[in-house]
């Protein structure tokens, strides 16, 4: 299983990290999603983090914002494909929370650690299972031309 | 009268794998209902065993959180869109 995306909208996401830093960047990933092994990046979309009252450790995308983007990207044909976000000070794995906190089976969860402004590490997650028994698996992210 | 309902990539396997769903209905609980009545799988990933809304399912009548219309209530006419939307959150 791969999340293909190419370097320059994974340069994009990670630079949000550091924009963000010490708070939590997050957006979503668009693209094709032929199916939960087989996903394409074409569009990375910045999101605000609506959790201001903990923004260094929490983030949430606004519903609203989520319509918008799938709205738009139904239009060109396309999908939510995943969703990112920066752990500042903190390794690029996810947390119990990113867990309970994750209901997009099949969609890529990628993660940035950023330390001092600098963004490190992103690896990727991919959801699987149902609400009761949903767990994340790593997933390799394929930098493409 | 149909309403359209768009289904998010979590949940088109249990919705035929459609991206969207026609449903007859004059609100938008009742929508709700025919959505899963249509598509019975669905019903445990957009409702708990008590009936109601998963915490985190959240629905939207065109660009309006239904939690802050009349809920189930609200009235729903042809032209609108009903869109499932399961929240984006996380955090260390």
């Amino acid at each position: 299983m791969a999340l293909r995306i190419q370097k320059g909208l994974l340069d994009q996401l990670r630079e949000h990290g550091e924009q963000t830093y010490p708070h939590e960047c997050c957006g979503v990933l668009v693209g094709d999603f032929e199916d939960a092994d087989n996903k394409t990046v074409k569009s990375v979309v910045a999101c605000g983090n609506t959790r201001t009252d903990s923004p260094q450790n929490r983030y949430h995308i606004s519903p609203a914002e989520l319509i918008r983007i799938q709205r738009e990207a139904a239009l060109a044909g396309q999908d939510i494909v995943g969703f990112y976000h920066s752990h500042p000070d903190w390794p690029a794995k996810w947390s119990s929370t990113d867990l309970d906190e994750a209901h997009w089976t099949g969609c890529s969860y990628v993660i940035t650690s950023v330390e001092n402004e600098k963004a490190v590490l992103t690896n990727s997650f991919l959801l699987q299972g149902e609400e009761q028994d949903k767990h994340f698996e790593d997933e390799l992210i394929e930098v493409v031309e | 009268m149909p309403i359209k309902v768009l289904i998010p990539t979590p949940l088109r396997p249990y919705a035929g794998k459609q991206s969207s769903v026609e449903v007859n209905a004059q609100t938008v609980g009742e929508a709700l209902n025919n959505l899963v009545t249509q598509h019975p799988d669905l019903r445990k990933h957009l409702f708990a065993e008590d009936g109601k809304l998963r915490s985190f399912v959240n629905i939207y009548l065109n660009d309006e959180d239904i939690r802050y219309l009349a809920k189930d209530a609200t009235l729903a006419k042809e032209t609108d869109t009903i869109t499932i939307v399961p929240s984006v959150a996380g955090g260390v």
